[in-house]
């Protein structure tokens, strides 16, 4: 049924994506994100972190607190390229 | 670009009373609400508050937000409150670029800001919980009490700690039947004042229990919950079936800091505080001087430690401004008292414990 579990609903990976990347050795939020693009979707990895770290934490016998979650980068939301580029030329001069 | 004194992000409980704090003390606000009102969860909150008067003990969290809004009104132009201004990006030279009404992208810089942006609810994972009739406890008290919205007939509810319980009882103010409410956990975690309304009012509150899947078609027609033994793993042959059109998932809440940490601010993974929060000192200030936190966004506790956060991070946000008021030692150290009466007693054990380890 791990197939219908969702983890992450920005990209919708499933359960079952995370748990075959896990026994592959992926065992990075990191690793899994460029693989499956978990945490780059409007959320920014707030539905999924958890969910995938406690995966992680549980099959490599880790505690959550030693694992690493990705970099927080700007935006936190979404916002239209052309509104960074208008304010962009704002401040060419 | 725009320069402002103080800039304070959120304007939920923490936010407006720092914001109020601030003020008062002298030093020019302005307060970046991503919503297109102030008050932040507090505009949800249809029940009364425990506590102690100093943080509105037996007022709605509705009418609270209304007394602190006020509030705001009385120091005229020196807060201004921008509405449906998300703030996106928090930068080395303390610029935070904000999104307006989405269609405005824009710089501030800011002598100083207080980081008041409050948590994010937690997700649980099980078979089909991407189902249309699955819900967050924040997103059915959001449609149920600022829009007046029926989130669907009949309710099971994932999580008997306070929002759980108390969003129980209001959907079923609301006309809704709630069929039961399941914990993993192998007791409640909810006062018993709110635990009791409900089980006097025929709601089964099953402990140890959790979601085994959801069914449905198009949108959610059941839901399949089991029990669980001491390591939470599913106890086979204990399945219960319950027909229900939601789902309302309420299984904690995790500091939202996401600024915070873009900034570079020390952060530590801190589980009784609910997830990463920032390092801090007893004045609220993180590692970075002039910025500080207050609120959920420090670690989940209630509104009231919220309120008092707020006023104390205010307080001491404008002195380090150079706004010192007279009575600064005096209003420092009575918050701080408020603080430490709120996180008393054995509820408050895990909070006192959390508190220690990200304290500066």
């Amino acid at each position: 049924m791990d197939e219908n579990t969702i983890i992450c609903r920005c990209s919708d990976v499933t359960l079952k994506e995370i748990r075959e990347l896990i026994s592959q050795g992926y065992v990075t939020y990191d690793e899994i994100k460029r693989l499956t693009r978990i945490g780059m979707g409007p959320c920014q990895g707030k539905t999924c972190g958890q969910l995938v770290l406690r995966e992680i934490a549980a099959a490599t016998g880790q505690s959550i607190a030693d694992l690493s979650f990705h970099n927080i980068r700007p935006p936190v939301v979404g916002v239209k390229l052309h509104l960074i580029a208008e304010e962009a030329e704002k401040h060419e001069d | 670009m725009r320069e402002v004194e103080l800039l304070i992000i959120g304007s939920g409980p923490a936010g407006l009373c720092a914001a109020i704090s601030a003020a008062s003390s002298g030093a020019s606000v302005l307060i970046l609400e991503r919503s297109f009102k102030p008050g932040g969860q507090l505009i949800k909150q249809t029940h009364m508050f425990f506590g102690s008067e100093s943080q509105y003990a037996s007022y709605r969290g509705v009418d609270i937000a209304d007394i602190l809004i006020e509030k705001l009104g009385e120091y005229g132009e020196r807060i201004e409150l921008m509405l449906n201004a998300t703030a996106v990006g928090f930068y080395e030279d303390n610029v935070v670029t904000v999104l307006k009404d989405e269609k405005e992208y824009f710089k501030i810089k800011a002598r100083s800001v207080i980081c008041a942006t409050g948590a994010f609810e937690k997700s649980l994972a099980f078979p089909n919980n991407d189902l249309p009739g699955i819900y967050g406890a924040g997103a059915v008290q959001t449609l149920m009490n600022v829009y007046g919205i029926r989130p669907g007939n009949r309710v099971l509810m994932v999580g008997a700690g306070n929002i759980g319980v108390i969003v129980s009882y209001q959907l079923m103010q609301a006309g809704i039947e709630v069929a039961a409410v399941l914990d993993a956990a192998p007791r409640i975690g909810a006062y018993l004042v709110h635990a009791s309304k409900l089980a006097r009012m025929g709601v089964p509150i099953l402990t140890s229990h959790t979601v085994k899947e959801a069914i449905g078609k198009d949108c959610l027609e059941a839901a399949i919950v089991c029990e669980v033994d001491e390591r939470f793993d599913p106890i086979p042959g204990t399945e219960k079936r319950f027909d229900v059109d939601v789902l309302c998932i309420s299984v904690g809440l995790s500091p939202l800091n996401e600024l915070l940490a873009m900034r570079g601010v020390e952060m530590k993974y801190v589980p009784q505080l609910s997830g990463s929060v920032p390092m801090r000192s007893e004045s609220c200030e993180t590692c970075i001087p002039g910025i500080f936190v207050a609120g959920d966004a420090s670690g989940i506790e209630e509104a009231s430690s919220a309120m008092a956060e707020g006023y104390l991070a205010g307080l001491c946000a404008a002195a380090k401004l150079g706004h010192a008021s007279e009575d600064f030692e005096q209003r420092r150290s009575e918050y701080l008292k408020q603080l430490e009466d709120l996180r008393s007693g054995p509820v408050g054990e895990r909070i006192r414990a959390g508190m220690k380890i990200s304290q500066l």
